[in-house]
C-alpha cells in the first residue's frame, strides 16, 4: 500500500468529541499517523504479520494504520471508555472486519498482565505535561510487554532524558531517534490562547535485546548510517 | 473480544496467583471474518495455552473439531487450520463476562471491550 493510499483511508478517523485534558486527549492526525506506520513498515517491516500493541489509542488512530498495514492482530489499550467508543466506531466505517480488539485498562495495572506479549509496540502517549511522568509510565509499561520494538512519539525537549531512561534503566538495546516532526495541536482545548501550538516531536525506535534478530540488526545500523535526522515533510510546517 | 485476545489476559489482582484463564460468561457473541493465513496459525499456536484456548472455545460454543492435543500433521492440516482460525480470530465475545478463576472477581465485557481497570484496593 502506498502512503497516500494509506493517508486517504485514514483522512475520515474521528477525533475526540469532547478531549478530556487531564488525559492529555489530543488526536494522532492522519497526517502523522499514516507517515508514522509507514516509516515503520517500509524500513523495518514491524508490522505486517506482527501482534502490534497501540498503547493509549485513543480514537484508535495508529491501531487501524497498523491493522490496514497488515497486522493480523492488534491489541489496542486506553484508560478510558468514551474514547475506546469512538475508536470502535472509526473501525465499524471500514467495509472489512479490522483484526483489532480493544481493552479498557490502566497502563500502570499493565505489568501484571504478563501474558500480553506484543512484537511492536507503537504509541502516542501523553506528552507528562498534566500527568508528571506519564511519559515514562508509557515507555515502561510498553517495555513489559515484551516486544522486539517499540515506536513513540515524544517531546523533542525530552529526547537525553529517555535515551537514558531507555537504555539504562529500562533494558532497552538501542534507542534512535527516527525522525523530527512538528506536531500541530489546534485549539481543541479550551485553555489554548493562541490559535493552534507547534510542538516539537521525536519519533522514536527502541529495540528490546533477546530479539534483535539479523534484520533488525541490520536496518538499525542502516540507520545509523542516514543522517540521524530527518524532517519529515508535512505540509504548511515551514 | 476474541479467543486470541481472551488468550493474553488474566486476573491481574494483586496477590492472585492462579488468575488464568479467565472463565467466559457468554451473553452476546458475534461472527466476523478475518483473513485466514496458515504461517501465521502457525506462529500462533506456538504462543498461545492451547488449554486456556479450549476453554474459551467451549465457552463460546466454537470448540467443536478442536483436539485435546494437537499433532504436528494437523498443524499442516487445512481442516483442522480452518476450525483453529474460526474459532481463534472469528468468534467475538460481544456482551458477557470474564472471571477469575481464584476471587471470582467478574470483568464485564461490554460492547466486545473487557474492563479490565482495577479498584483501588485490587492494586
Amino acid at each position: 500500500m502506498k502512503l497516500k493510499e494509506l493517508h486517504a483511508l485514514m483522512q475520515d478517523i474521528e477525533p475526540f468529541a469532547q478531549p478530556k485534558v487531564q488525559l492529555e486527549q489530543y488526536p494522532t492526525g492522519a497526517d502523522i499517523a499514516s507517515r508514522m506506520l509507514y516509516t515503520i513498515e517500509s524500513m523495518f517491516n514491524d508490522i505486517e504479520g506482527n501482534i502490534v500493541v497501540d498503547l493509549g489509542t485513543g480514537t484508535g488512530m495508529l491501531a487501524i494504520g497498523a491493522a490496514l498495514l497488515g497486522s493480523p492482530c492488534v491489541v489496542a489499550l486506553d484508560v478510558d471508555a468514551d474514547a475506546l467508543q469512538v475508536a470502535q466506531d472509526n473501525c465499524e466505517q471500514f467495509e472489512d472486519p479490522l483484526p483489532i480488539d480493544f481493552v479498557l485498562c490502566d497502563v500502570n495495572q499493565l505489568q501484571q498482565q504478563q501474558r500480553l506479549q506484543a512484537d511492536t509496540v507503537i504509541m502516542n502517549p501523553p506528552f507528562g505535561t498534566k500527568m508528571k511522568g506519564a511519559d515514562m509510565a508509557f515507555l515502561q509499561a510498553a517495555c513489559s510487554l515484551g516486544p522486539k520494538q517499540i515506536y513513540s512519539l515524544n517531546k523533542s525537549s525530552t529526547r537525553s532524558h529517555i535515551q537514558k531512561a531507555a537504555l539504562k534503566e529500562l533494558g532497552c538495546s538501542s534507542a534512535e531517534v527516527l525522525a523530527e516532526l512538528r506536531y500541530n495541536l489546534p485549539a481543541t482545548m479550551r485553555f489554548h490562547k493562541q490559535a493552534s501550538v507547534d510542538i516539537e516531536v521525536d519519533l522514536w525506535r527502541f529495540e528490546l535485546p533477546a530479539a534483535a534478530a539479523a534484520a533488525g540488526a541490520a536496518a538499525v545500523k542502516k540507520m545509523k548510517r542516514m543522517t540521524n535526522r530527518m524532517m519529515l515533510d508535512l505540509p504548511g510546517q515551514r | 473480544m476474541k479467543l486470541l485476545t481472551h488468550n493474553f489476559l488474566q486476573c491481574h489482582i494483586k496477590g492472585v496467583k492462579n488468575g488464568y484463564p479467565l472463565n467466559i460468561e457468554a451473553v452476546k457473541i458475534e461472527e466476523r471474518d478475518a483473513d485466514f493465513d496458515p504461517d501465521f496459525l502457525r506462529s500462533m499456536f506456538k504462543r498461545i495455552d492451547w488449554k486456556a484456548f479450549l476453554v474459551g472455545a467451549q465457552a463460546l460454543g466454537c470448540a467443536e473439531g478442536l483436539p485435546e492435543a494437537v499433532s504436528e500433521e494437523q498443524l499442516q492440516d487445512d481442516g483442522f487450520l480452518q476450525k483453529f482460525h474460526h474459532a481463534l480470530l472469528e468468534v467475538c465475545l460481544e456482551e458477557g463476562s470474564l472471571i477469575c478463576p481464584e476471587t471470582g472477581r467478574r470483568f464485564p465485557v461490554v460492547k466486545g471491550i473487557p474492563n479490565m481497570l482495577l479498584n483501588e484496593d485490587e492494586v
